[in-house]
């Protein structure tokens, strides 16, 4: 990274105007009556071939300045003060029909979602053809010359061949790949890239990143790259823009803001981001007595036909203390939730044994599987889809003891008080709905709702995947504190496995269904067995990052 | 444990959705549905209390008063038989309201009932339930409530009894989907595995959350449920004669169309302004999803 500092200082003397230059810029968006201020007055610049990137959580305005750029807010939203200056010109006030010229040719973005940024109907060729029509690169058989060419540098291949396919038929990986394709098919001066490898596995957003970065380095791009993750930005980015709440916290060299922080807010995102962190040391748990037994566990789903089957997990076999913490981590598709599913009772695997606690999951059923949920809860990945949206969060966290004690309603209220003090809940949120909490609240509602019942073994699915950085930290440390003091046991269900090098004792790597490594935390990560999990350690973002201290 | 919760409970500020004053919802209520309100409530306080409204009698005409104009005296003017169109219209309004009413409800009990037990057992229940709903729907409805009034015998409940049932296919069908949908979110899995009963999590979770398009379906079926009633009023199906049912006046009134084109086209306009108001009332409960 450092040759890559000294190369574009050559290139860009300090007096040149910048590529992009934001001044001042101020963003508002009208809800009903009120106008809510997103982004105020931010400043700063990005020159040619440089690579700035902006950080921060969900709601700093990160997104909104990046749209701002593009000219691309919602109908609701509307710069009202500042200046976008793009090569010296100010382009805040340019109709659509102006900045239609500049975008894609000058200015061109990598959207988030691959999923719902390509067009269903339409093949890959054809809507990468249509950017190239559109700026009038060239006649019809020049344009399709390109559209290959074009898909074989993303690595596309055969290219003949993928023109012709349509989006389902393409991995999120591939579609990722065909959205930088229309990116950097005119080759823009400048690509922003919003969140463009927020929704993909750890090995393909490596690929994926490399793949941006190559081509930036060959056409010389300048690169606005909005993410929340810090590691990513410590590895892919020149200079670092800390954003909250629609202000700058703190901006500069990558190397400098990492080492030094000069704001609190950025040291405190620097401390929760699991991937800048070493592993923690954890005592070893004084009881043998395993709580979770899980031997040979295979599923199969069917697939369409009568006879086809799919095998999700296949032969899974571990062990967990009592008091402990194991990991499952994986891809998607490897087949970690459907074990998690199988451990909580939600689903019948086809053959194998669950024993939690000493009894057996997999013969229990009806009214038996009923009560032996009191043993075992499970919390949701997406803390915005496992609360009902109709009951407030007193109700919430009621209801499991309405299934299972005939207590009185005093009582019940004192229950459900004790927990939201436990999960760190203001009693005022009681009457609340859920849409009124944030993530984190909701996460925490979800906890109180899973531990009502006194539990021995919680599963995580994904638990604090959807939340914040620091919302994380702040939910993994109330977990931790939960578990030291019931003596809880927790299967932690993760791709993320910076975050599980930090928070488990032991571990099972997946893939493709089958269990490739376990074993204590420490050794899977220093020692792994399997080329799979070496690939996913080192694909962890932050490795290049200088280590603070 | 304070200190780590103090961050994320500065961002619970406003953002708090459903509480805003009601004065500030009535200022925002579009005119179009104020005036579809409006029209429901007139309709609604001309069935509780007629006399309020007119003072001339329904059933009795006055000698001498036959098919005047509308004017002064007689609004709407009169009939065949001297009676006061309006008084006719407003005293109407009961019979035709009932009718509906009983309608929407048999069809909403029945309906949602069905559409809720298939929603959400599935399984050979759901498939027997769907089956029997399908076949309802291909029989066409006016066929099929004339079949049902032929079985029950003639009266004003008996025809919007009929109306019902053909509507229940429409409503099973709905509550179905909507069960469908909410039976697969995570809080109806996180319900049943904290130890919900399938009967507690049925009427905790999956009525509630899927009740807004059906109430919505129920405010559309309103409207056509006047309709069906009128059309089955005016073939004859209805009250007797006498009656100042909605349908019977037009009916009624197609034999002086001629010489008395208020006789058919008041009482035509009402029902329409009824259904209308009905449908854009229904429209807006759907977008009122939380």
């Amino acid at each position: 990274m450092s040759a890559r500092h000294s190369e574009r200082s050559e290139e860009s003397p300090a007096n040149s105007v910048p590529l992009l230059e934001i001044d001042d810029l101020a963003v508002a968006y009208k809800v009903g009556d009120a106008e809510h201020r997103v982004v105020r007055g931010i400043s700063f610049h990005v020159d040619p071939g440089e690579v700035v990137a902006l950080v921060g959580e969900s709601g700093s305005g990160k997104t909104t300045t990046a749209q701002a750029v593009l000219g691309l807010l919602a109908g609701n939203g509307r710069v009202h003060g500042g200046a976008i200056r793009l090569k010296g010109t100010d382009i805040a006030a340019w109709s659509q029909r102006r900045l239609d010229r500049v975008r894609g040719a000058v200015i061109s973005l990598i959207p988030q979602d691959p999923g719902s940024s390509l067009n269903p109907v339409r093949t890959i060729g054809a809507q990468l053809a249509e950017i190239l029509q559109i700026h009038r690169w060239g006649d019809r058989r020049a344009i399709q010359a390109r559209v290959l060419e074009l898909l074989t540098r993303v690595g596309l291949t055969p290219a003949e061949l993928r023109a012709g396919q349509y989006p389902h038929e393409l991995s999120g990986g591939m579609r990722q790949r065909v959205l930088i394709a229309i990116a950097v098919a005119l080759k823009p001066d400048l690509i922003v890239a919003d969140e463009p490898t927020s929704a993909l596995d750890v090995t393909v957003q490596r690929r994926i990143l490399d793949l941006i970065d190559e081509l930036r380095r060959e056409n010389g791009t300048s690169v606005l790259l909005v993410t929340h993750d810090l590691g990513v930005a410590a590895d892919r980015a020149d200079r670092l823009v800390v954003l909250r709440d629609g202000a700058i916290q703190e901006q500069g060299p990558v190397r400098d803001i990492l080492v030094g922080p000069k704001s609190a807010y950025t040291r405190q995102l620097l401390a929760d981001a699991p991937s800048l962190q070493t592993a923690r040391h954890r005592t070893a748990a004084a009881t043998t007595e395993a709580a979770i037994v899980v031997e040979s566990l295979t599923h199969d789903y069917p697939v369409g036909g009568s006879r086809a089957r799919f095998r999700a997990v296949d032969d899974m076999s571990f062990r967990v203390l009592r008091g402990t913490t194991h990991a499952i981590v994986g891809e998607s598709g490897s087949g970690k939730t459907t074990t998690a599913r199988a451990v909580a009772g939600f689903l019948k695997p086809t053959s194998g044994r669950v024993v939690i606690e000493g009894i057996d999951m997999t013969t229990l059923r009806g009214e038996a599987l009923r009560q032996f949920r009191r043993k075992i809860q499970l919390v949701y990945q997406n803390p915005f889809g496992s609360l009902d949206p109709r009951q407030s969060i007193a109700e919430i966290i009621a209801e499991p003891l309405l299934n299972f004690e005939p207590i009185n309603r005093t009582e019940r209220a004192r229950k459900v008080r004790d927990m939201m003090g436990r999960v760190g809940l203001p009693e005022s949120f009681l009457t609340r709905r859920p849409q009124a909490l944030s993530g984190g609240q909701r996460q925490r509602v979800a906890i109180a709702r899973a531990l009502v019942l006194d539990p021995r073994v919680l599963v995580l699915d994904e638990a604090v995947s959807a939340l914040d950085v620091t919302v994380q930290a702040q939910i993994l440390a109330l977990l931790d504190e939960l578990q030291q003091a019931l003596g809880l046991t927790y299967l932690f269900i993760s791709h993320d496995l910076a975050l599980v090098r930090q928070i488990a004792d032991t571990v099972s790597v997946m893939h493709g269904g089958r269990q490739v490594d376990a074993g204590p935390v420490a050794t899977v990560f220093e020692n792994p067995d399997s080329s799979f999990t070496r690939e996913l350690i080192d694909a962890i973002p932050g490795k290049r990052m200088p280590v603070a201290a | 444990m304070t200190d780590t919760t103090a961050p994320i409970l500065q961002r619970t500020d406003g953002a708090v959705a459903g509480n805003r004053p009601w004065r500030t919802r009535l200022r925002r209520l579009q005119p179009g549905l104020a005036l579809a309100w409006l029209v429901v409530a007139v309709v609604l306080a001309w069935s509780i209390a007629p006399d309020l409204f007119t003072s001339y009698s329904p059933v009795d005409g006055v000698a001498g008063q036959q098919l005047r104009p509308p004017g002064a005296e007689h609004w709407l003017g009169t009939d065949g038989l001297g009676r006061d169109l309006y008084a006719r219209i407003v005293h109407g309004a009961r019979h035709s309201l009932t009718g509906a009413v009983v309608a929407v409800t048999v069809g909403l009990l029945l309906g949602t009932t069905l559409g809720l037990i298939a929603g959400a057992r599935g399984g050979w229940l759901d498939a027997a339930v769907m089956r029997l709903v399908d076949t309802l729907l291909a029989i066409p409805s006016l066929l099929l409530s004339l079949s049902i009034i032929v079985l029950l015998g003639f009266g004003t409940i008996n025809v919007a009894v009929a109306v019902g049932v053909v509507s229940v296919a429409r409503f099973a069908r709905l509550a179905r989907s909507e069960v469908v949908r909410v039976r697969r979110s995570e809080y109806v899995e996180a319900a049943f595995g904290s130890g919900g009963s399938f009967i507690a999590v049925l009427w905790r979770h999956i009525l509630p959350n899927s009740l807004t398009s059906v109430i919505a379906l129920a405010a559309l079926q309103f409207g056509s449920a006047i309709l069906a009633l009128s059309t089955l009023g005016f073939l004859g199906y209805g009250a007797p004669p006498p009656t100042p049912e909605w349908g019977l006046l037009i009916a009624e009134g197609r034999n002086y169309l001629s010489r008395a084109w208020w006789l058919t086209a008041a009482p035509g306009v009402v029902v329409v302004v009824a259904v209308l108001a009905a449908d854009r009332i229904s429209t807006s409960i759907g977008r009122t999803e939380p």
